[in-house]
């Protein structure tokens, strides 16, 4: 259990993050999201005593950071895969983290096996690839066997075989009743990983709720329907005082109803119904309209560069 | 346009790319995919350019790269976003590179406004953080207005506003008709950008063809149906009418029912007719993730592997509970899919006395990518293979026989699928 | 308990990274090989000195002439194995795992001053040897009086300097602005200061002109020197002291 209470860090004028409370809970993965800049690496940073707090408080299991012993027994942390010693071997890196915390040097090898790196385990840091280096991160963290484990965006630079063994790694950690508490700016990832939501922004808390009510309460849900007969299946969702959204596929979008209650009521008038499906937003989405105010740097839409490119283009053509 | 054929790169007796055949059309976002090491980048520093293929060519609107007129203005490429002098403030960044090219200065201030740098465009790259550096990668592909784009892993270091950008912006820059080439490793990014794949492994092509096709191909469609929660009996008599049918059925962890077999409308008609009403008739398509380890198993880099922990069972520190045992828990294969044997964590072993002429040339087992095992059905790839567009010559069309064979990490994607 | 751990720790680091066996065998090549070149030089040299040069000839202090050029790498070794952990970011998984950053900071002064003590005695003892075998009829025995405490303390001179280096590091953290500012001063600024008549005076309580002292055997001539061999020791001991000060606030102060 990580808790947090009125944690606030500036920096000379900027609050980089402002009376922040909560608490992360053992069994489950909790993901802690917010735009750049909001303050997620600081507090991340403050968590493991890096960063003194200007204000507030944090707590593992209880106990202030730094007055754990051997801490790496209670929490593992993967910070930034190139905090590493690039000149020295991926063992000696780990052999000298256990050293510092009574870790016997038999389990270095165990978590090298576990990530993968036994084959480069005396071969130099400087030589890995993103990749290699956040699996060695990874090592670091587990090496504690720690009940808590925090992970700063843990698939930066990891292959598709990667990303789904560092996924199912944090769940299985979770549901051994472990504390994982995960950032990443990669909402799809977060949506398949992260049980509970941690939402900042501007270094303030924005949310602290479940996966499933955070994306319900920030986004729209709505059914999907297909019907060989759009028509009657329209009269009776009006008659029961149900708008729909015709799709350009031929399906329909209906707001507010409860899939069963369509299902009921196209039972009842005999209406023939392909897909009855209740959608969701993205937590993508969901994320989105959440921290639309508290974004650093605001890219112009997408779209935005085909006129600037099409007009430059037009000049060009016009010098050459 | 991008066109690579017989595109084979070797260093030493090591081949990073064999025989490569694809085109990269434009309109669409093509993916790139391909675990670590599989040669994507070295395909990509082929088509620009940067390194000679040992044999085959690769074009870009019919000639090579380096005898490309004005390539500048034709290609643009973000590869690594640190290729930048780190003292050069954004600004001189850019314009250095537009009068290389004899682009005015006005499109360095557009494109730095297009990805939303021009407020830091006078600091210095060096205190850039990932995140703005890529940015500043992908106004240096722009720079030149180019019709083919090349990005490689262009979200790293984004934030969730910055993802969503650069994916907006590929998928715009492909519908003014440009050819956007994107590599990445975050197949759920790339099931909501990319239009078509172009999937390597070993530096052989493994799949030329669209999202969509990808992934049926590759992994099982099933439907999500649910009864009313009130009259457990519908449920037994739903699924008795559909297995008749013969639709394969197993129960969700909430109740529902997934259906395997049968389109949406028969599962529907049965439902009716055996007098059952419905509360749910989803469409579920697996993931793109799903799909793609399937077809890659095998063409893998680093494995990781179960954590023993036997290190730490005798001197437990004091203060600290031994772990909870949990079922699940020290069963192989929950943490990583364990290797085929014959392929484990080699890169580009040559297989095994296979005469050193054709190293990928055979479908000999153990040469190539064998399909998963522990698909449920039939090799759905080797199917779907001649629809590719381009045939490689070692179509790993394995023999079907091993995918018979159950394998305990089919079970674990599935269910992560589900969610 | 907990500190001998930390040692552990920082031994294995220290072991495990090239820069510790270049720099310190460096030291050691460097003083040893300058050290015999001018004692060979001085032997041929002799006849042609006055008679107050010769005096106050030294052969123990010239067999050590090799450690103003070997000092430097030891300073190299002093900054690297402190300013290491900033450059490369190992500074955040390290306090990450002693977040006593008191212990964390004295083991590693502890296991970093072990090893160049032990390198720069053997060095001491080494150059001495060999630079005595050079100078022949006007070498100077271990035996003979203050021979050996300065041998002793050419060792405890080079530690001294590392030390100094170590604790300049962890203020200054970034190993280039450490060099930057440590090397010049060694070389150039103690020098000039050291040389010039009107700055003679504070020269001589800069760490290296006053450390040096140990070194010498002989007093020269018209010597006016404040202080004694042992009493030049404690100057340098003091700035080491403070240098180690300033190193623990700034690491205890700032963010990692």
């Amino acid at each position: 259990m990580i808790e947090l209470e009125g944690l606030t860090k500036r920096y000379g004028e900027k609050v980089a993050v402002n009376n922040l409370s909560f608490a992360v809970r053992p069994g489950m993965v909790t993901g802690f999201l917010g735009p750049n800049g909001a303050g997620k690496s600081t507090t991340m940073r403050m968590i493991l005593g890096l960063d003194r707090p200007t204000a507030g408080d944090v707590r593992i299991d209880g106990t202030h950071y730094d007055r754990l012993k051997d801490p790496l027994t209670y929490i593992g942390a993967l910070l930034d895969a190139k905090a590493v010693h690039g000149g020295r071997s991926a063992f000696n890196h780990l052999l000298c983290l256990a050293q510092s915390n009574g870790i016997p040097r038999a389990r270095v090898h165990e978590v090298l096996d576990t990530v993968g790196l036994t084959p480069v385990a005396r071969k130099k840091a400087k030589g890995f690839s993103l990749g290699m280096g956040q699996r060695l991160g990874i090592a670091g963290a587990l090496l504690g066997d720690p009940r808590i484990l925090m992970f700063d965006e843990p698939v930066n630079g990891l292959d598709p075989e990667g990303i789904h063994w560092i996924r199912t790694l944090m769940k299985s950690l979770a549901a051994q009743g472990r504390t994982v508490f995960v950032s990443s700016h990669l909402m799809s990832e977060m949506a398949l990983t992260a049980d509970h939501l941690v939402v900042i922004g501007q270094g303030r808390l924005l949310a602290d709720t479940s996966m499933a009510d955070f994306i319900q309460r920030n986004s729209r849900a709505y059914v999907r329907v297909r019907t060989p007969q759009p028509e009657q299946l329209s009269d009776v969702l009006a008659a029961a005082g149900i708008t729909v959204v015709r799709t350009g596929d031929g399906a329909f979008e209906v707001d507010g109803g409860k899939a069963e209650h369509i299902g009921e009521l196209a039972a009842r008038h005999q209406v023939v119904l392909h897909e009855l499906s209740p959608q969701q937003a993205s937590l993508e989405e969901a994320f989105m309209r959440l921290t639309a105010e508290s974004v650093e740097y605001h890219a112009h839409s997408g779209t935005g560069d085909a006129p600037a490119a099409r007009a430059w283009g037009e000049d060009w053509t016009g010098e050459g | 346009m991008i066109e690579a054929v017989g595109l084979t790169k070797r260093y030493g007796a090591k081949t990073a790319v064999y025989n490569l055949s694809f085109q990269v059309r434009p309109g669409a976002v093509t993916g790139f995919l391909g675990p670590n090491g599989s040669g994507k980048s070295t395909t990509m520093r082929m088509i620009l350019g940067l390194d000679n293929p040992t044999s085959g060519q690769v074009t870009i609107g019919g000639y090579p790269y380096r005898k490309l007129p004005n390539a500048a203005r034709q290609v643009g490429a973000l590869l690594d976003a640190k290729a930048v002098h780190g003292g050069r403030s954004a600004r001189s960044h850019l314009l250095s590179l537009a009068q290389l090219s004899g682009i005015p200065a006005r499109r360095v201030d557009e494109v730095l406004g297009v990805v939303g740098l021009q407020d830091v465009a006078k600091k210095r790259s060096k205190g850039f953080s990932l995140g703005m550096g890529q940015r500043l990668g992908i106004a240096a592909a722009l720079l030149g207005d180019p019709q083919v784009l090349l990005f490689d892993e262009p979200v790293n270091g984004l934030d969730p506003e910055g993802i969503l950008w650069v994916r907006n912006l590929m998928k715009a820059l492909a519908a003014e008709g440009r050819t956007v080439f994107v590599s990445s490793h975050l197949m759920s990014e790339m099931a909501l950008t990319a239009d078509h794949l172009i999937v390597i492994g070993r530096g052989q092509l493994l799949s030329d063809m669209s999202v969509k096709d990808f992934i049926s191909a590759n992994s099982a469609d099933f439907a999500r149906v649910r009864t009313p929660d009130t009259e457990p009996q519908l449920r037994e008599k739903l699924t008795s009418a559909l297995t008749g049918a013969g639709g394969q059925v197993l129960p969700e962890q909430d109740g529902a029912l997934r259906v395997m077999g049968l389109p949406l409308p028969r599962i529907s008609d049965l439902a009716h007719d055996v007098d059952v009403r419905l509360w749910e008739l989803s469409p579920h398509q697996a993931s793109l993730e799903e799909a793609y380890m399937r077809m890659t198993q095998g063409a893998v880099d680093y494995r990781s592997t179960i954590d023993q922990k036997a290190g730490l069972q005798q001197p437990l520190p004091p203060g600290a509970q031994p772990p909870m045992p949990v079922p699940g828990q020290g069963q192989p294969g929950w943490y990583a899919p364990p290797a085929p044997p014959q392929q484990g964590g080699q890169q580009f072993a040559p297989p095994q006395g296979q005469p050193p002429a054709g190293p990928y040339g055979a479908p000999a087992p153990g040469a190539a990518p064998a399909p998963a095992p522990g698909a449920p059905q039939p090799n759905p790839y080797a199917q779907a293979a001649p629809q590719a567009p381009v045939q490689p010559v070692a179509t790993p069309a394995a023999p079907a026989a091993p995918a018979a064979a159950p394998a305990p990490a089919a079970d674990l994607t599935k269910s992560e699928d589900a969610r | 308990m907990a500190a001998a751990q930390v040692v552990r720790s920082e031994w294995t680091k220290i072991r495990s990274v090239a820069s510790t066996v270049w720099t310190l065998s460096l030291a050691v090549v460097v003083t040893v090989a300058l050290g015999i070149l001018i004692s060979l030089l001085s032997r041929h040299e002799f006849d042609n000195l006055s008679r107050a040069e010769r005096l106050s000839f030294d052969p123990t202090f010239v067999s050590f002439a090799g450690m103003s050029l070997g000092q430097l790498a030891m300073i190299v070794f002093g900054v690297l194995v402190v300013s290491n952990e900033y450059s490369t970011g190992m500074i955040r998984t390290s306090l990450a795992a002693v977040p006593q950053r008191g212990t964390f900071l004295f083991s590693k002064l502890a296991v970093a001053t072990a090893l160049a003590f032990g390198v720069g005695l053997a060095t001491s003892f080494v150059t001495f040897f060999l630079g005595q075998a050079m100078l022949g009829e006007h070498r100077a025995a271990l035996g003979d009086p203050g021979v050996l405490r300065a041998v002793v303390g050419g060792g405890l001179y080079m530690t001294l300097i590392a030390v100094f280096s170590m604790g300049v590091a962890a203020m200054l953290r970034g190993p280039m602005l450490s060099l930057g500012i440590l090397m010049p001063f060694f070389f150039l600024i103690s020098n000039i200061l050291g040389n010039v008549g009107a700055t003679e005076k504070v020269g001589r309580y800069l760490p290296d002109q006053a450390g040096s002292s140990i070194m010498r055997v002989v007093t020269p001539v018209d010597d006016d020197t404040p202080y004694g061999p042992w009493g030049g020791l404690g100057i340098m001991a003091l700035w080491v002291l403070a240098a180690l000060l300033g190193g623990f606030l700034s690491l205890k102060k700032r963010d990692a």
